[in-house]
């Protein structure tokens, strides 16, 4: 009987209800004849597993005190001690705050324009314009943030370009890294300058798999240039939108701590101490494993809450989800 | 549209399309004009850069600002850096996305389902800070090279990206057909999957090569010694931190003529540090364009 499973096994193996025995004995020789795929997989899946999961283990240090001759494991339980003491601390609410306002203003501003750009670009015939405009706007994206902090510096010095662009308006210069309310709008719209051009690409191809027949049925009813874009390509994207926008409000939280952290300074960090730069400074600045493991906790449970809740709004007013 | 539809265009038609052509003017001239201030800039005279006389061409053009950082060993040496980071990053995280990308593309593989759930997963979730800063430091590779290379070794992403060229541009019938010739796995691997992954080999190296080019953060944390630090690195402590760039260049005799010129050195520093990818440039947009498509394929 069991022999007889085998070879039944083995040779259907796409019958989705094989029991267990079956089952195993297929693993078995699988593993026989294709021993080589599972062995090329071992040397990846060793570092997924000791850089991605083992780390995981070591949030148990946010309910610990951590201790450097103890260790990770042998450290004694405090509970939720650093949670208090973060919800509790007067940092706590500003943090949530600059947290919050960078991103929405972020997402508010840099959510439509590589729509916009997209929907733009595929107006207007491919040549030499079109070519321009593409490779000139995804060019920052490759700009390193430190090199793209350091042009921002320079720019928005009240010496620099967009002071002159104040003089010439008859405006008086600012230096608006120092205004700690304007951060959000310096780090928004310097992102739109950066990654506008590159985030379109993801749009520009959803855009060339639309049918063409859509177009052709939309010319012979007269529709104008605006209405086959309001009808038929923004609907076209739609899905691609979504997605987007549920990711994007699922990290809501996250703001790049490469760029905040470079840009901040004494004047501006009221409006520019986030999580991420706050978990940094907490943790290997002051030492303090366990407190900083706390806070980056925190943040990964309102990111994954968010990110639920967003996707479940999707999935009821639209039909697209991420799941 | 050809072109006898684009006769009959309406007045509105036509107006909406100028209205276009004038948007995406606007934004190229946003977008162009920096770049092409910083270039101009870097190859100005010092004097014409801190009087803000440079706009779009260069003013009283001098190579000075970059015969001075060619001179710096310290700079050299970041840019040593940066080259061996960026070639052993490639070369391990290519090697690696490959060897779990193309097995996860073979319907064979008992578990991929769940080896793919663990990799996702991982993009969403992860220890934070601290967890794997103190894994990296329970490896021994605190300030070492390794440090740079190792927590890096591979991205979920370009894996994802990988495997869904490898499951579209290999047709099942051929792992039939050479399974049936009795070639091994590896056989299979050698002599079939990798000549004919030569495009998504290209793109994986274009996308890692920038990335490691361009990170900081991981040899902020990990690295302490400054003759591991990476371009980057020195390139913040002048840029962002403001650092005396003659103490950086280790020249005292000629500080007080560099205070002078730490404005131009900024300009001249941004180009040179972008330069790698401004040569690739035409390469990098091909590929990461490509790569980009491949991966909306699933998403």
């Amino acid at each position: 009987m069991a022999a007889n499973t085998v070879t039944e096994a083995g040779s259907t193996s796409s019958v989705p209800s094989i029991h267990n025995q079956g089952r195993k004995a297929l693993f078995r020789k699988q593993l026989r004849r294709y021993w080589q795929l599972y062995l090329m997989v071992l040397l990846p899946l060793l570092y997924i597993i000791v850089l991605k999961y083992i780390p995981m283990l070591g949030v148990q240090i946010a309910f610990k005190e951590y201790n450097i001759v103890k260790g990770m494991w042998g450290s004694d339980w405090v509970g939720l001690q650093y949670f208090k003491q973060f919800f509790s601390s007067p940092n706590f609410y500003p943090i949530l705050i600059n947290s919050l306002e960078i991103s929405l203003v972020t997402l508010i501003f840099n959510f439509p324009a590589p729509i916009i750009l997209a929907l733009f670009l595929n107006e207007i015939r491919t040549g030499f314009f079109k070519n321009t405009v593409q490779m000139v706007t995804y060019a920052p994206h490759f700009i390193s943030t430190v090199v793209m902090s350091g042009m921002i510096l320079l720019f928005l010095s009240p010496t620099g370009e967009i002071g002159k662009l104040f003089n010439i308006l008859g405006l008086v210069p600012v230096n608006f890294l120092g205004i700690a309310d304007d951060f959000k709008y310096v780090y928004a719209l310097t992102d739109m300058w950066q990654h506008m051009g590159y985030a379109s690409i993801i749009y520009l191809a959803a855009l060339s798999g639309i049918n063409p027949d859509l177009y052709e049925a939309a010319r012979v009813d007269g529709a104008s240039r605006f209405k086959k874009m309001l009808h038929i390509d923004l609907p076209g994207i739609m899905p691609v939108i979504v997605i987007l926008l549920i990711l994007g409000t699922g990290d809501v939280l996250n703001v790049g701590f490469e760029k905040t952290y470079l840009l901040q300074n004494n004047l501006n960090l009221p409006g520019s101490e986030v999580i991420a730069t706050y978990v940094y400074k907490v943790g290997l600045i002051n030492a303090n494993y366990s407190y900083s493991t706390a806070i980056g906790v925190f943040n990964s449970i309102i990111t994954f809450v968010l990110l639920i809740l967003v996707n479940w709004i999707a999935r009821r007013t639209s039909e697209h989800s991420l799941w | 549209m050809t072109s006898q539809s684009r006769i009959k265009e309406s007045t509105s038609d036509r107006v909406f399309l100028g209205f276009i052509y004038f948007v995406l003017s606007i934004v190229l001239v946003v977008v162009a004009y920096p770049l092409l201030n910083v270039v101009s800039s870097s190859i100005s005279a010092s004097s014409a850069v801190t009087a803000g006389r440079v706009s779009i061409f260069p003013v009283e053009p001098t190579f000075i600002a970059y015969s001075t950082i060619f001179e710096s060993s310290k700079l050299l040496m970041g840019y040593l850096n940066s080259i061996i980071y960026t070639v052993g990053g490639v070369i391990v995280q290519v090697t690696l996305t490959v060897l779990i990308a193309y097995p996860l593309a073979r319907k064979q593989l008992y578990g991929r389902g769940i080896i793919t759930a663990l990799l996702v997963f991982t993009m969403f979730f992860s220890g934070g800070l601290i967890p794997t800063y103190l894994v990296v430091k329970s490896l021994g590779i605190l300030d070492t090279r390794w440090a740079l290379i190792i927590p890096g070794a591979m991205a979920v992403f370009q894996v994802i990206i990988a495997r869904t060229f490898f499951q579209t541009t290999i047709p099942d019938e051929l792992y039939d057909a050479a399974e049936l010739d009795g070639c091994s796995e590896f056989g299979i691997f050698r002599r079939m999957i990798l000549p004919l992954s030569k495009p998504i080999v290209a793109v994986l190296v274009l996308i890692y090569a920038v990335n490691n080019w361009n990170a900081y953060f991981e040899a902020m944390i990990y690295l302490n010694s400054e003759r591991l630090f990476p371009l980057q690195i020195i390139l913040r402590n002048i840029l962002i931190l403001n650092t005396q760039p003659g103490k950086i260049l280790s020249d005292p005799e000629r500080m007080i003529a560099m205070q002078e010129m730490a404005t131009l050195l900024k300009y001249a520093l941004i180009v040179v540090a972008s330069l790698p990818v401004l040569i690739f440039y035409p390469f990098i947009q091909k590929y990461f364009v490509k790569g980009m498509m491949i991966g909306s394929l699933k998403g």
